[in-house]
């Protein structure tokens, strides 16, 4: 197990060192530069600032550079937003991704888990079939149809809940985006439930514990749940993921200053550092996530060893 | 008919998603603008509301607060309240005396004296001085502050050379006669000078602040500024929150104690927050639902003429358009302006059929054809289509490049659709990401027309034309007519002021003439603000100042 | 002796979707859908680039010739309707297909090979993993802004992960089998075994795979468009007519309704045929359910 473990982790390192090379490379390969605008700067000003950024080194160099700053915890200087490091972007953006990111995984794991076995314990009735109409619907609108929907409803309309922003974080704030995000996960998560769970409620030791006269509830919590469960977890390195790149189209509808907003922002303003800070945080962060999901997984399953 | 029969067994199943939209689409029908329990004012009219918090969408996000390191419009409209240069605008736009109280022009218009005030203050109490003032310019055209809009200062004695690194900064035109007086030289008489102050390139920065933290003195909890209004709150992408400065010289007079700035790119996103009340004032307005805007919000729509140009360009340097004027003209022709302004915008902008919109001090050209009609136009076109070469076998096959944005993207399919009705030239419509349309125009390879757009950065004719002059890094259709750029050149050095006209008058004519570039419209600016608050009126550089404004009980 | 286990698996899957009322449905939506949009636009009297001034957002009307009404620049909704939607299933098609070639080949040979190939091959799935496909997407659309097919061959060429990894657990499962087994000890090449006795194998995994990932492709599309970094104009697609039409829902619904209601059916289908399909190809489920 600890040994597992600790390969584990020494295998991530070039994983992450290949993951930053093609980020930097692939950025700078990009037509357009940080420095160009409607209105040209002097050539002197753009020769400063190219040396201020080290942009004038040979690519190597600032590779190293880079990798060097990196290995100190500096992402460097944002190009876009001239007072603030990378560092303290990150710090302000990440917090606020996770909670919408992580509320909405929550939702989608409740909801969608619920309404899978729900659907899976009444196969191909009526109740079943609508179930699963609904929650297609997160998989075949949009979400840039779906949130403005929502803004429209229930915060211009009915004025519930407000259209926009994160306030200072209170709930109501964040109620409208969750949902928005979690709705295409929720859907996947509810077909993933269903088919297990219902592949789990013909195996034979199911069968078993009905003939031995246990109720149907206790059989579900206490023998099909578990196993059931292990594609949804498989499925929540992905999801993250998933999660990540919806947000990009939620923080922009809603205004709310995450990563993702961060992300698309800095690579149309070609912002080399707060794009790679970005990519090479996540990237980082899914590679943790994937671990601890394999962990997750070993730990519901006996039957993958570790 | 056929061909339709077979989505039928489709329409029922979609439904209730039909259902969802309708439903959805009912509920904000009801709710364009709530009609206030309140009468708004109270029953004088004039009553003011106890909570004076504003809250203003503002595009994007500022890139620094930094007054001379900061460029493009979000960072200027919160510098303006967070600093104050020599002079100032009034509501209306007119320029007013602001940290300066008073100031001497010379006989020869080269030499500006400023009385400042001797009640200015920072934001922490220190006294605003002369000497600041130096500072800060100087500061402002260091090359090592890496300034992205320095230039603004050309005028003043040295500048060029000092941020072309030829001078030090010390040699700049500025000097501190005493505490309260400044002396500012200037290379040769300029009419706009006083408006130019005004740009947050002139402003002073707090010497000790600066020198303490660097480029990093424009955060929070360090930002010291003489403006009306202090820093409280930064977070970036989410908001910025200013808070009044107590000891700001006109504090007495100032209504509003705290304003938010929120960063909010989509303009439809922007619109709901008005709607939902989340904001008061708009940066912009969605054009595709101005329709809707004008039946549910028109008394909270403010359009005005903004400093503004419009314009597709041509590739001068390269085929078909190099030596080619018949053809530049065709196309020009062929462009319905009435029909672009009247459907496609629709915003109350200006047909363009010259360069220069309407500025201070000159009456811009209009040209023989501007007088004709549409169909007239159109046969002119097809006459000189003809002339250069093309006709319906031997069709005109061109690329017409645009930046990714709704705006763009429909005047783009409507000129290349004008094109193709009047001459049936075959447009390509070619859209690009912002930095990649930058430097694809930039390079002028496979670029043929384009489109482009210049908002003045001072109010005079001047900020126009110079950007044709074949020195100019912004002449993205590489014009080059020594005629041209004579007058031009004759034109910055003159110092009488309607000769000066004369000159810039006669530069636009020959432009018109060789027509390098579409004129299509002038800007204007649109902008949705609740009928609550007051003090604000529409100007041609639409430029505000929270400080005069106030917000009546509501 | 050549793919006994293919031939039957067609075979009775086949039996079990037609039994799927659901599945067989959307398979015919799915038909119409393809018929009308490659057909009907050369049934249309209007052109997808043709701008009328006079007929501006106009509401749908059968008599006034515009079914689906206008959008902002006059242009008749329901053949761009059409146009779009084969712009959308072409771009999901092409992409998934490029996947499908990359997966396949990818995952069926590092699973049967195994070994240290296997490992370093994984890896480097492992890597693509963790760069997040967004950053790849936009950087793309950069390069080949000019050419949607091109970002689509490219957005395939990044979207093989899973179904190499499927494949190569298929491979894993399959290899140790006695007909392959035969085969080898037969002296056939590697390469001949993976083609002609591992990928025909593995067709009901990608069946499944190419009718969820169709979707998959077409809302990333939609996704671009909302972007601004979508289809170049005059033409359109599903995602780009829906987010223009969501930008005007209220003074112009029918923009976003029509396109929305054919995206939307449309993935449903794709949906509900791939949940089919892997009901009926699943041999463990088929031997519960018969």
């Amino acid at each position: 197990m600890l040994n597992f473990m600790l390969r584990r982790l020494l295998s991530a390192i070039p994983t992450l060192f290949i993951l930053i090379a093609l980020a930097f490379m692939l950025i700078r390969a990009a037509p357009g530069g940080p420095f160009d605008s409607e209105k040209q700067l002097p050539v002197e000003i753009e020769a400063n600032l190219r040396t201020a950024y080290h942009l004038d080194e040979p690519l190597y160099q600032q590779f190293g550079r880079y990798l060097a700053n990196l290995a100190r915890g500096d992402f460097g200087p944002s190009f876009q937003y001239r007072d603030f490091s990378v560092t303290e972007l990150i710090r302000s953006g990440f917090p606020v991704s996770l909670r919408l990111g992580g509320l909405a995984m929550l939702l989608a794991l409740i909801v969608g888990i619920s309404a899978g076995a729900y659907a899976a314990l009444r196969q191909n009735s009526a109740a079943d079939y609508s179930v699963m109409t609904v929650m297609m619907v997160g998989i075949s609108i949009p979400n840039f149809v779906v949130a403005p929907l929502l803004i429209l409803l229930f915060a211009v309309g009915l004025r519930w809940l407000p259209a926009g922003g994160l306030g200072d974080g209170e709930a109501r704030h964040l109620l409208l985006p969750v949902i928005a995000l979690a709705m295409p996960q929720i859907a996947y998560i509810a077909r993933l439930m269903r088919g297990s769970m219902i592949e789990v409620l013909r195996s034979p030791f199911i069968r078993t514990a009905r003939a031995q006269g246990l109720s149907m509830p206790r059989i579900i919590v206490q023998h099909a749940l578990k196993p059931a469960l292990l594609p949804v977890i498989s499925y929540l390195g992905p999801a993250t993921a998933a999660v990540i790149t919806g947000s990009v189209v939620i923080e922009q509808i809603f205004g709310i200053p995450g990563l993702g907003r961060f992300f698309v922002q800095g690579a149309l303003n070609r912002d080399y550092t707060l794009v790679m800070g970005v990519v090479v945080f996540y990237g980082s962060l899914i590679i943790v996530f994937n671990f601890f999901v394999d962990l997750v997984y070993g730990w519901l399953d006996p039957r993958v060893r570790l | 008919m056929r061909h339709l029969n077979i989505f039928a067994s489709s329409v029922r199943l979609s439904c209730f998603a039909v259902v969802a939209v309708l439903f959805v689409g009912c509920g904000g029908n009801g709710a364009g603008s709530p009609t206030a329990a309140v009468e708004i004012g109270g029953p004088s009219g004039t009553e003011l509301a106890v909570d004076q918090t504003l809250h203003v969408g503002n595009g994007t996000g500022p890139q620094t607060l930094d007054p001379h390191r900061a460029e493009g419009v979000p960072s200027s409209n919160i510098l303006r309240d967070l600093f104050e240069g020599l002079t100032l605008e009034a509501p209306d736009g007119s320029v007013v005396p602001g940290a300066a109280e008073s100031w001497d022009i010379s006989a020869d218009g080269l030499v500006y004296t400023f009385y400042l005030r001797e009640d200015a203050q920072w934001s922490n109490s220190d006294p605003v001085t002369a000497e600041d003032f130096v500072f800060s310019l100087r500061r402002s055209v260091d090359p090592a502050t890496m300034s992205h809009y320095s230039s603004i200062l050309e005028p003043i004695v040295n500048a060029m050379a000092v941020i072309t690194g030829k001078k030090s900064p010390a040699e700049l035109g500025v000097e501190a006669l005493d505490a309260l007086t400044l002396v500012i030289r200037l290379q040769r008489p300029t009419a706009y000078f006083p408006g130019l102050l005004t740009h947050s390139t002139m402003y002073p920065v707090h010497r000790a602040s600066v020198e303490q933290y660097g480029n990093q003195f424009a955060r929070e909890g360090r930002l010291i500024g003489n403006g009306a209004y202090t820093l409280n709150e930064w977070v970036v992408q989410s908001h910025i929150k200013l808070i009044r400065n107590k000891f700001y010289r006109d504090d007495v007079n100032t209504t509003i104690d705290s304003v938010y700035y929120y960063p909010i790119e989509s303009q439809d996103a922007e619109l709901k927050r008005f709607r939902a009340d989340e904001l008061d004032i708009t940066e912009e307005i969605p054009y595709q639902q101005l329709t809707w805007i004008r039946e549910n919000l028109g008394d909270q729509l403010v359009i005005s003429p903004y400093l503004g140009s419009y314009y597709f360009g041509f590739n001068m340097t390269r085929e078909p358009f190099q030596n080619n004027p018949q053809l530049r003209r065709a196309l020009s022709l062929a462009i319905d302006r009435e029909i672009i302004t009247s459907r496609i915008t629709n915003a109350g902008e200006l047909p363009a059929f010259g360069w220069v919109p309407q500025v201070a001090n000159y009456s811009p050209v209009v040209p023989e054809w501007a007088g004709w009609s549409q169909a007239e136009r159109d046969v002119e076109a097809q006459r000189l289509y003809a002339e250069a070469g093309y006709s319906a076998d031997k069709p005109l096959k061109i690329e017409l490049l645009y930046n990714t944005s709704a705006n763009h993207k429909r005047l783009s399919v409507a000129i290349a659709s004008m094109w193709k009705q009047t001459l049936g030239v075959e447009t390509e419509l070619l859209n690009q990401e912002w930095k990649v349309f930058l430097e694809t125009r930039q390079l002028k390879k496979t670029t043929q027309v384009f489109r482009g757009g210049w908002i003045g950065d001072y109010n005079d004719a001047f900020t126009f034309s110079q950007l044709m002059h074949s020195a100019n890094a912004m002449n993205h259709p590489g014009y080059s007519s020594p005629r041209y750029d004579e007058l031009i050149e004759r034109a910055a050095g003159e110092t009488n002021l309607s000769t000066r006209a004369d000159i810039l008058n006669q530069a636009e004519r020959v432009l018109l003439e060789d027509m390098p570039i579409i004129p299509v419209y002038f800007y204007v600016s649109k902008h949705l603000v609740k009928s609550w608050v007051g003090g604000r009126k529409p100007n041609i550089m639409d430029h505000h100042y929270t400080k005069n404004f106030y917000i009546l009980k509501h | 002796m050549q793919q006994p286990m293919g031939r039957s698996l067609w075979y009775d899957a086949w039996a079990v979707l037609r039994r799927n009322r659901a599945a067989i449905t959307a398979l015919i939506i799915l038909a119409a859908f393809s018929i009308a949009v490659i057909v009907g636009p050369w049934f249309s009297s209007y052109s997808i680039d043709a701008t009328d001034w006079d007929n501006i957002s106009i509401a749908p009307t059968i008599s006034g010739g515009h079914w689906f009404g206008t959008d902002a620049l006059g242009r008749d909704l329901l053949v761009r309707t059409l146009q779009g939607g084969r712009i959308s299933l072409l771009v999901g098609i092409v992409a998934t297909l490029v996947s499908l070639v990359i997966g396949i080949t990818y995952g069926a040979v590092s699973g049967y090979l195994g070994g240290r190939v296997d490992q370093v091959m994984m890896r480097i799935v492992d890597i693509l993993y963790a760069l997040p496909f967004m950053f790849l997407v936009i950087l793309l659309m950069v390069f080949f802004g000019r050419n949607i097919l091109l970002i689509f061959v490219a957005i395939g060429a990044i979207n093989w992960l899973d179904m190499a990894r499927i494949v190569r657990g298929q491979t894993l499962s399959l290899k140790n089998q006695e007909f392959i087994e035969a085969a080898r000890a037969g002296g056939v090449t590697t390469a001949h075994i993976i083609r002609r006795h591992i990928v025909p194998n593995l067709l009901g995994v990608v069946a499944v795979y190419v009718t969820l990932t169709i979707p998959q492709v077409i809302l990333v599309e939609s996704f671009l468009s909302f972007l601004g970094l979508g289809v170049q104009e005059p033409m359109t697609s599903w995602g780009a007519l829906v987010n223009e039409g969501a930008q005007e829902m209220e003074n112009a619904p029918w923009m976003l309704i029509f396109p929305a209601i054919f995206l939307t059916i449309t993935l449903f289908c794709f949906n509900f045929l791939g949940d089919g399909l892997r009901d009926a190809l699943d041999p463990r489920d088929r031997g519960a359910s018969l």
